[in-house]
């Protein structure tokens, strides 16, 4: 069962100078949010920053992570 | 047309409907709190769009994921884009965009957070399973 540092660190790790922070929404340990702030969000529309965050875990989501919401914001590194 | 009928159904449907939104449940009956919150800001603008209920099949989730490079449920699509899932549709909410993507006029008096449903919206649209 993934936890929120597990999130945490696999965001921050895949995305250069990102910085997130996860909370488990049910205390289950699969619905999670995230808020991701990282440079390169920084012209990139609302849906594409979703997908790179998406893209961090794969087939995890809707697998062991049930459910993810997120809140995106670009910022200068 | 490819192979895949699932594929080419959803293709279709996202094509011939304006708005259109891929949910868990239908719209009087949401089967998840996230597909129930986009229902009830849809709902909350008047907004009419059709629905379909991607839980029958779950082939249905997995070709509607493969199309849109989106892994999550709900979906909505405005004139064959995605506009995006729970999230974005209540940001875009709470912030007028939806109303403004939708081409109708925001409430008065928006609440700060999306209502809880009330309203039914569209009869939910039925996709035919073709493979079984």
């Amino acid at each position: 069962m993934p936890s929120t540092d597990d999130l945490k660190q696999r965001i921050e790790a895949a995305i250069p100078g990102s910085r997130a922070d996860v909370i488990d929404l049910t205390g289950t340990g699969d619905h999670f949010r995230a808020t991701v702030v990282a440079p390169e969000f920084a012209g990139m529309s609302r849906i594409e920053q979703h997908r790179r965050v998406y893209a961090v875990f794969g087939s995890d989501i809707g697998g062991p992570i049930h459910a993810l919401s997120l809140v995106t914001k670009a910022e200068q590194s | 047309m490819s192979t895949n009928p699932i594929r080419d159904e959803i293709q279709k449907a996202i094509s011939e409907h304006e708005v259109i939104l891929f949910m868990k449940g239908r719209p009087e009956q949401p089967m998840c709190g996230f597909s129930a919150r986009t229902v009830a800001a849809l709902d909350a603008l008047g907004a009419s769009y059709a629905a379909v209920d991607i839980l029958p099949d779950p082939r249905i989730r997995q070709e509607l994921s493969a199309i849109s490079n989106w892994p999550t449920i709900p979906q909505l699509f405005v004139k064959g884009e995605l506009i995006g899932g729970c999230d974005i549709v209540t940001e875009m909410y709470e912030s007028g965009e939806l109303a403004q993507t939708l081409g109708l006029k925001p409430p008065a008096e928006a609440p700060e957070e999306a209502p809880v449903a009330s309203e039914p919206g569209a009869p939910p649209l039925q996709i035919k399973n073709n493979l079984s």
